[in-house]
């Protein structure tokens, strides 16, 4: 049995094995102090500027005297959002991926996104928004969306990933209409707001934004990583797999369950930030040149890349107006997407 | 039932009287009743009373939009699924419409412009260039004939679709008059100021567009049946699908900037004419052309009815819906391996 091993080693504990390749982890490692590294120069960024030095020693405890409010109090909730929720996305990207065995399958794409969305507008126009009924509504929304696309994708042509992303394409379609059509029923001031929000935005995320993405990261992500093997042999087919002695049925409930919960709550804290979860499992492959799925490589992509994007969007690095994030990640991911494109019909793959 | 010529021809004068039934209830149908009477007043001699003024300026505006609207979609869709020989392609889908829709936004919100005639060439540019993607993506390698599978094509029409919605809300947010302007218009609706001006301004480009595409109805039978076989037949498949590119995103492109993005028209309608006439595109491509719009002016028919006096449910909203559960039930269903 040799299918993914590469040079790996197998770790083991009880029912559970990981295999470990060098070059996973040390992508793995560097992916995640390139994320903390991000994070150190961002919370050095803005009107209050302080190098790197100065913001690790005020993390420590030392630090010029009056930066401990503005790095901890200030900026770390909203950066600290953006690492997480960028984690969370990436994780439920890579998890569909797999799943759909696709390289474009991703939340946005298979009906989660627009549900959210759904729910969130439904909250904002309907019942007059809220800092609380707004996150609530996405999640139910895009649960709902998902167990709808689910139940819809049990019959059909073609493989159970491909009928998956196919209701999922469906789904968001008319999702996408009666959002629009609830937009054009708000007023001026609640579009604007629903847009925003509509767009992902890190913009006054607090710490209780924060945390429970980090419970839910806690949770479910080594769980996620624990089944890869399991996923790994699932991509090769259902046939495949279930000959190798994989309960397909069952994998992929428990993992579109994990993906739609990772989803569900970054969603709930930051918007629907586009990209994050179709790009960063890729980039992550990329990097990895591993045949697995790499969640958690993906996870610490997810998080450098959605700071980044925020560091960057927010007006305090380069001049202008200071944009949602969302508006930054989407227009990358477009790039993104087209050489993924491209790339693959010159594989001859498309 | 044999498929024969004049049984065909048959079916579609039915299909023909159908539209002419949907259009004059279009006009007939509304929030101001008006008696046949009245509307014939208004048509025949207008003597600019409240009632002629609403049938000649509104209604009859609002059902010529979706006539030519509906058609050019159709044909649209009847010709991207000839050409990519997928069951699921359509304008909406492939993600043309936010091409043109995104071409249009970037004309509002950066050079100002108000007008459908001002905006029409930038949402043709829009429409061109995802058409293009599409036309790479679809026709597989170097014109092979190796298509792309539909989850493949779906998938990448679906991601290449909201990288563009992406960038359009972008345009939005940094500009709330055009946020104003365009929430309205990228539902897609019949209901534009002064529909004629705009018909008048759009119509020869839908016009150009579907002369090219019945012309291409005998080359795409070739084309259908492999690369050889079809320069065997004497057909130049690179010229026909360069065509096919050029008539998909006139109509599309002037469809759209003309109502904004109705999607689905072109899913839904090409797989019921084919239902009704096979595989000849001699065939599907009238069919399409005159069985869309009937769906177009019968939801906008259907959701001036339901959404009352004191509201507005655009057609696009309608037809969306309809769309989407039509995709779907197509997904489930057998006929995804037909084409």
């Amino acid at each position: 049995m040799s299918i993914t091993s590469g040079t790996g080693k197998p770790l083991r504990a009880g029912r559970f094995s990981l295999l470990v390749r060098p070059r996973t982890v040390v992508v793995c490692t560097a992916l995640l102090l390139a994320a903390a590294a991000v994070g150190v120069v961002a919370l050095g960024t803005g009107e209050y500027r302080l190098t790197p030095g100065q913001v690790l020693a005020t993390l420590a405890g030392g630090g010029p005297p009056g930066a401990s409010f503005v790095v901890t109090e200030l900026r770390l909730p909203r950066i600290a959002t953006g690492l997480l929720v960028g984690a969370a996305f990436a994780a439920s990207g890579g998890i569909f991926q797999s799943l759909a065995r696709n390289p474009l399958a991703s939340p946005d794409i298979i009906g989660f996104t627009a549900g959210s969305a759904g729910g969130a507008l439904l909250v904002i126009v309907v019942l007059g928004g809220g800092a609380v009924g707004v996150p609530l509504g996405a999640v139910l929304g895009g649960v709902v969306a998902a167990l709808l696309v689910h139940g819809l994708a049990r019959r059909g042509v073609g493989g159970a990933g491909g009928r998956l992303v196919l209701t999922g394409i469906g789904v968001t379609a008319v999702l996408g209409a009666l959002n629009s059509y609830l937009l054009t029923r708000a007023s001026f001031a609640e579009a604007q707001q629903a847009l925003l929000w509509l767009t992902g935005s890190l913009d006054g995320r607090g710490w209780s934004n924060a945390l429970p993405v980090a419970a839910v990261l806690v949770a479910v992500l080594p769980a996620v990583v624990l089944t890869s093997r399991r996923m790994a042999l699932a991509e090769m087919g259902e046939d495949a797999a279930v000959a190798l002695g994989v309960n397909t049925a069952r994998t992929r409930l428990w993992l579109s369950a994990a993906g739609v919960l990772l989803a569900a709550v970054a969603t709930s804290a930051a918007g629907p930030i586009p990209f994050v979860a179709l790009a960063a499992p890729q980039l992550a492959r990329r990097l990895t040149r591993s045949p697995e799925p790499g969640i958690g490589t993906a996870a610490a992509m997810g998080a450098a890349l959605t700071a980044g994007a925020d560091w960057l969007a927010d007006g305090r690095v380069l001049p202008g107006t200071p944009l949602p994030v969302g508006v930054l990640t989407a227009a990358l991911g477009g790039g993104y997407l087209l050489w993924l494109l491209v790339r693959e019909r010159r594989a001859g793959r498309t | 039932m044999p498929r024969t010529a004049p049984r065909l021809a048959a079916l579609l004068v039915a299909a023909l009287a159908l539209l002419a039934v949907t259009a004059a209830l279009s006009i007939a149908v509304g929030t101001k009743g008006i008696g046949p009477a009245g509307i014939w007043h208004a048509l025949a001699h207008p003597t600019g009373t409240y009632d002629d003024t609403v049938v000649r300026r509104l209604r009859l505006p609002r059902t010529a939009l979706g006539l030519a609207a509906g058609a050019s979609l159709g044909l649209a869709g009847a010709l991207m699924q000839g050409l990519t020989r997928n069951p699921l392609a359509d304008p909406g889908i492939l993600g043309v419409n936010a091409g043109a829709s995104l071409g249009a936004v970037a004309a509002i919100s950066l050079l100002g412009v108000q007008s459908p005639s001002g905006f029409v060439w930038f949402a043709l540019a829009g429409a061109a260039a995802a058409t293009a993607v599409v036309y790479l993506l679809g026709a597989g390698r170097s014109g092979r004939g190796a298509a792309a599978t539909p989850v493949r094509l779906a998938l990448a029409g679906t991601a290449v679709q909201a990288a563009l919605l992406g960038v359009n809300q972008a345009f939005q947010i940094l500009d709330s008059a055009a946020l104003d302007k365009m929430r309205f218009w990228v539902v897609g609706a019949l209901t534009v100021d002064n529909g004629m001006h705009v018909l008048a301004e759009t119509g020869p480009l839908m016009l150009l567009g579907a002369l090219i595409a019945l012309g291409l109805a005998r080359p795409l039978n070739a084309v259908a049946l492999g690369e050889d076989s079809a320069r065997a037949l004497g057909a130049r498949p690179g010229r026909t699908r360069a065509l096919a590119v050029l008539a998909i995103t006139l109509l599309c492109g002037a469809a759209t900037a003309a109502c904004g993005p109705i999607g689905f028209l072109g899913l839904m309608i090409p797989h019921a004419a084919r239902a009704l006439t096979g595989p000849d595109q001699r065939w599907i491509l009238p069919f399409s052309m005159v069985l869309a719009p009937v769906l177009l002016l019968g939801s906008d028919v259907l959701a001036r009815v339901a959404a009352g006096s004191d509201s507005e449910l655009q057609v696009g909203v309608v037809t969306a819906v309809l769309g989407g559960l039509a995709f779907v039930l197509l997904v489930r269903s057998r006929r995804m391996a037909e084409l």
